[in-house]
């Protein structure tokens, strides 16, 4: 009962994300939302584990928290330098 | 006990889903994208670390517990790094912070880039 009540209120801010990662002015409030979307289901992979009694999907919540970081620094690094190698003209700048 | 343990779990649980849906309402309301930015933490760390911390009282001392400690210590280590480069890549792309005065005038701050 508590963990359906967790799941809805995780699945309405879902929805407040994917509507800011559409309407978004600019292309980082887009990858912010969609980063808040990602951790958002993170938590919901492993509420709805623990709601069906069987937290096996705990893994692939571990899994996926790995490979939203990874391509949240990938579409950042992408929308900065125009490709995924380094910086080449403004060192200033750094890497990330 | 049994009830006891039940009682702070749901607390956890329903604290932090208070905690993402005030997230979310940020997301949509707040003005500026570094702005937004602070409700997407609020999402990170207090949502995301409340409900796990209410799921690990559900679990009680098994392997599932350690498969949540280990997800928390990764969302807080990598949390602050990708808002920390989003920001970065923010400034240096020439987003421009909107604030507003004590007067109520609101005026466009361009930060230098460093």
């Amino acid at each position: 009962m508590m963990f359906s009540a967790c799941a809805a209120a995780i699945l309405i801010t879902m929805g407040m994300a994917l509507f800011r990662s559409i309407k978004g002015p600019s292309v980082y409030d887009r990858i912010l939302a969609i980063n808040s979307f990602g951790t958002l289901t993170v938590i919901l992979f492993s509420v709805h584990g623990f709601m069906t009694e069987r937290p096996e999907f705990l893994d692939l919540a571990l899994v996926y928290a790995l490979i939203n970081f990874i391509g949240t620094i990938a579409v950042t690094k992408f929308v900065t330098y125009a490709h995924m190698g380094h910086p080449t003209d403004d060192n200033e700048r750094g890497d990330i | 006990m049994d009830m006891l343990i039940n009682i702070v779990s749901w607390v956890c649980i329903i604290g932090g889903s208070m905690f993402c849906l005030v997230g979310g309402l940020g997301l949509i309301r707040l003005p500026d994208m570094f702005a937004r930015m602070h409700g997407a933490s609020l999402i990170d760390t207090m949502g995301i670390g409340l409900i796990l911390i209410g799921l690990m009282f559900q679990a009680g001392f098994t392997l599932i517990t350690g498969k949540l400690v280990l997800i928390l210590i990764f969302v807080f280590f990598t949390s602050p790094t990708s808002t920390y480069a989003l920001a970065r890549a923010a400034i240096n792309g020439d987003l421009v912070a909107k604030v507003e005065d004590n007067d109520g005038s609101k005026q466009e701050v361009r930060s230098s880039k460093t």
